[in-house]
């Protein structure tokens, strides 16, 4: 199965082309962001502060990095587990988030949102983190440095490989999938 | 009676800090073969065949250029088994194995994962410490030093249920597969499922820590906890959740049981998951 190439941010018609089980390649930017800093930018959206980044179109990658060792753009960088973003996510696809990279189940709330709002869930592999390391050429600061590995990072990726987990129409691989082997 | 023996606190340390360095950079020849030969024997998920070949691309590029396999370079855990004719000099071994764990994650370009307080202040410690050390005396005049970083997408996915004796194999057979098969993709398949029975509740835990460190093309010595292990191995591989959960063959790597005596009245149990990067290093001083 060849690979889509996708270039972010995502508009709303590629979003609805992206079925679960598609092969994607991403290239532009993404913003990282864990619980830390996802707990920040909802509060700023309940106290009506700017975001740290507008979201219309963008793709949060749920990572912490490690440090990036001499020569590299950023260390290891694999994906985190998604399900704990979940309380926060819904309030940011209203906002305009179009994807999220991840791995791991989500909530039936994150997925009613994704379907309302129109967004992807991607997968990238749990584990892969120098292999996806790779894929990042630049990685700027962006806010909340005091929570380090935690603090939001805008990365620069180039043909980042990833999956469709889960996609505008509520089409889950993560069901799909293992159906398909049980036995 | 055996002669006192002197170990000089440094040697700890430095020990510490080379087996983290090594121990988060490199996975064990064993899980490099099972995850070979799921590649290229067992998965037959095209899905599931592209993660094991990206698990294993991952770790050439971990291994030959330094880097840890995995962002998530975990809670410094350290078992540390003490001979007790050891006399340990120069300091406080558990500080020494501290300023281990906070040389090798620095050197190591490691991500500090490690908060002040689970609730109140979640503010990172800045060096990865302090160190989870499970401490035992042992007969002897060695120091026996185990290192694990454990990450935590797999550690959360891990479980205890305090059965009755009444419920027996199978239902430490359906609790195993069950927690397993719950925990879906989130901790990274294929994992390492240490599974520790008996005694008290924290014993079932250590038990269950200490199971996912033996290599995973070892079964238990004893034929029927062999037999145990290899039944709940299958029923898991038989959800069809597969590498990375995106359906296959290949759920988990191996089901590793170690056991204690129990209470007349129970039957602890523990599972403790370890995604594929169950990263240990061990030395004898």
């Amino acid at each position: 199965m060849e690979a889509i190439p996708l270039i972010t941010p995502l508009d709303t018609d590629t979003v609805r082309r992206l079925r679960a089980g598609d092969r994607v390649t991403m290239s532009g930017v993404v913003y990282t962001a864990r619980d830390a800093a996802h707990k920040r930018m909802i509060e700023a959206v309940e106290a009506g502060r700017p975001l740290p980044f507008p979201l219309e179109g963008q793709v949060i990658y749920y990572v912490g990095p490690a440090p990036a060792p001499p020569g590299w753009a950023v260390g290891p960088a694999g994906p985190t587990t998604s399900g704990r973003m979940d309380p926060y996510t819904p309030k940011l696809l209203e906002l305009g988030l179009k994807g999220m990279i991840g791995k791991g189940t989500r909530s039936g709330k994150v997925i009613g949102a994704m379907e309302r709002y129109e967004a992807v869930y991607f997968g990238a592999v749990g584990g892969a983190a120098a292999l996806i390391a790779k894929s990042v050429i630049k990685t700027e600061l962006v806010a909340y440095e005091d929570l380090g590995p935690e603090a939001i990072y805008r990365f620069t990726v180039s043909k980042l490989p990833l999956t469709v987990l889960i996609d505008s129409l509520g089409n889950n691989l993560y069901a799909q999938g293992p159906k398909v082997y049980r036995r | 009676m055996g002669e006192i023996r002197n170990v000089q606190i440094d040697i700890i340390e430095d020990a510490v800090k080379s087996l983290f360095l090594k121990a988060n950079t490199s996975i064990g020849q064993d899980i490099y073969n099972a995850l070979f030969d799921g590649l290229n024997k067992t998965e037959e998920s095209p899905n599931g065949r592209d993660v094991l070949g990206q698990l294993l691309k991952n770790h050439d590029i971990a291994r030959e250029e330094g880097v840890p396999i995995c962002q998530d370079t975990g809670m410094a855990v350290v078992f540390l088994d003490i001979g007790q004719d050891v006399h340990i000099t120069g300091g406080y071994i558990e500080e020494a194995v501290n300023r281990g764990v906070a040389a090798a994650y620095e050197e190591g370009y490691f991500r500090k994962s490690v908060v002040t307080d689970p609730l109140f202040d979640r503010r990172n410690t800045g060096d990865n410490t302090p160190a989870v050390i499970h401490t035992r005396i042992v007969p002897g005049r060695l120091l026996h030093i185990i290192v694990t970083p454990k990450g935590f997408g797999s550690e959360n996915m891990s479980a205890l249920k305090m059965l009755t004796p009444a419920s027996g194999v199978e239902g430490v057979e359906e609790f195993v597969a069950d927690t397993v098969i719950a925990a879906g993709p989130n901790p990274c398949p294929p994992t390492i499922v240490g599974v520790g029975i008996g005694g008290t509740m924290e014993k079932a835990a250590i038990l269950a820590k200490r199971a996912t460190l033996r290599p995973v093309n070892e079964s238990h010595p004893e034929s029927r906890y062999a037999e145990l292990e290899r039944r709940i191995l299958e029923r898991i591989n038989r959800s069809g959740i597969g590498p990375a959960g995106l359906g296959g063959r290949i759920t988990s790597l191996a089901v590793h049981i170690e056991y204690a005596p129990a209470h007349i009245a129970g039957t602890a149990v523990v599972v403790n998951l370890c995604c594929h990067a169950c990263r240990h290093a061990q030395v004898t001083l």
